[in-house]
């Protein structure tokens, strides 16, 4: 059985994405600290809420250097929400330092009709990916935030899906075994449990053994 | 483009979904997550409970049907009622909910909702007004809100008071008409279209729904984000299918139900 770690970190709903992923045929367990990641074969980051308490949460429970260390070993990784757009260089939303790991930042919706950003909205896929197998184009899937990813030019190639609320953002992204998603597939219904049986399917096969960090002028930090 | 979302409303009383007339009266309509997954199923775009349980053991109940329901419907849920402090939205959020509702306790103390909004962030934090007109018939005259499931007063001006609950933290309000709810003469166009004027959030119309042409009312005239009704379906009076056909048909986006996947 696939084994999947989510991180815990005190932002958010847990129950739900844990259960998504019971659901989709992985064993979860729920990790708070660096011990639980070496048994995983991969991980989710999810989290909702701003970027610099929960940087400074990861911090606080050791979880920085064993997630970028994750990421570099090019092991797989599915961001969630915030667990997204903590890969990126920084964040508009309290000027936070994230992990580095898309060069990028996150930044808020400033031409948004209504912020925050909640509902169904469409993900537009931009190219064919694994990920969003089974899924249609434009499915909906389900968003809750205030800010998101807007990727360096360097890293445009990672673009799997945009999504328009007043400005087009990048609503999945995905780059070697790294990935992630702005909205919330443990919240997305049937296409979100698509989502979810993929990166576990995906996790699986082996299939995504590419370190991210290799892909040149799209990562930031090694 | 976003879509305006359609969501069942289940009020739960000491395990089971009831729903009353002017928040009296009450009617045992059911299990809490059988309805819940049953809704899901049928293209709700979220869910709300709102606990309206008498007995203190109410509240342990609640939590138990927010975990069974979060394992089987995997579209957001809202829980509302007696929820007066941080750690009160905690377990609740731990139990498997996304948002919480805070009504009474936000009007008791508005700090709450700046304690919770930067606690969880302002995305978890809805905060429900019911409001009614200060003069019957008479929208000129402002909504009053009023708390305690609609049986105290408390002066406060609805459309202000909305704005100030959106300054303090709010992500999302749930404007309830006491003057329409229950009485299928559908929403308070009015009051929904002076609170979406004033503040950036989206705004959840409720009271009132009785046929698909008012949930499209509430969007088109009183530019609500989102429509909630609870009696209309419990009692198969109206189906959600139906609603979303009337929203399109009407302009506006809904969000297609994708088919369900083969067995896994």
């Amino acid at each position: 059985m696939t084994r999947i770690a989510v991180v815990d970190y005190g932002a958010g709903n847990l129950v739900s994405i844990e259960q998504a992923l019971t659901t989709v045929g992985a064993e979860v367990t729920i990790i708070d600290g660096p011990g639980g990641i070496a048994g995983a074969d991969g991980l989710v980051v999810p989290g909702v809420g701003a970027a610099a308490p929960a940087m400074a949460q990861l911090r606080d429970q050791g979880l920085v250097e064993p997630i970028r260390a994750w990421i570099a070993a090019g092991r797989p990784y599915l961001g969630i929400c915030l667990g997204l757009q903590l890969l990126f260089e920084s964040s508009d939303e309290d000027g936070a330092e994230a992990l580095g790991v898309l060069a990028g930042r996150a930044r808020r919706l400033a031409n948004a009709p209504t912020l925050p950003h909640i509902g169904w909205n469409q993900a537009v896929q931009t190219r064919e990916h694994p990920l969003f197998a089974g899924i249609e184009q434009a499915a909906d899937f389900y968003f809750v935030h205030s800010y998101a990813g807007e990727l360096a030019p360097s890293a445009a190639a990672a673009v799997l899906a945009t999504t328009d609320h007043g400005d087009r953002f990048a609503s999945a992204v995905a780059i070697g075994s790294l990935a992630g998603v702005q909205f919330h597939p443990e919240r997305s219904g049937i296409d979100g449990l698509r989502l979810l049986a993929n990166f576990v399917g995906l996790v699986a096969s082996g299939a995504t053994g590419r370190a991210a960090t290799r892909e040149p002028g799209v990562a930031v930090s090694a | 483009m976003l879509r305006r979302r359609v969501i069942p409303c289940l009020d739960v009383a000491d395990g089971r979904v009831v729903k009353g007339t002017r928040f009296v009266d009450l009617v045992d309509e059911g299990d809490p997550p059988d309805l819940a997954e049953r809704y899901a199923r049928e293209g709700a775009d979220e869910l709300v409970f709102l606990d309206i349980s008498a007995a203190p053991q109410g509240r342990s109940t609640l939590l138990d049907i927010v975990a069974r329901t979060a394992r089987r419907a995997f579209i957001p849920l809202t829980v509302g009622g007696g929820v007066r402090s941080v750690d009160d939205m905690r377990a609740v959020l731990r139990a498997g909910a996304d948002k919480v509702s805070l009504n009474t306790a936000a009007v008791a103390d508005p700090e709450l909702v700046t304690a919770c909004a930067r606690r969880f962030g302002s995305q978890a934090v809805v905060v429900a007004i019911d409001a009614r007109l200060r003069e019957p018939g008479a929208s000129s005259s402002g909504w009053e809100v009023l708390v305690r499931g609609g049986r105290d007063t408390t002066g406060l001006d609805a459309v202000d008071w909305a704005e100030r609950v959106v300054e303090l933290g709010a992500g999302e309000l749930l404007v309830t008409s006491i003057d329409r709810d229950g009485t299928g003469s559908g929403y308070d166009t009015a009051l929904l279209r002076a609170i979406v004027d004033r503040v950036p959030v989206p705004v959840i119309a409720s009271g009132g729904a009785r046929t698909p042409a008012h949930l499209v009312a509430a969007i088109v005239e009183g530019g609500a984000d989102a429509v909630l009704a609870a009696s209309i379906f419990h009692r198969g009076l109206v189906s959600i299918s139906e609603v979303k056909q009337a929203l399109a048909q009407a302009g506006l986006p809904v969000r297609s139900i994708p088919a369900a996947p083969a067995a896994a």
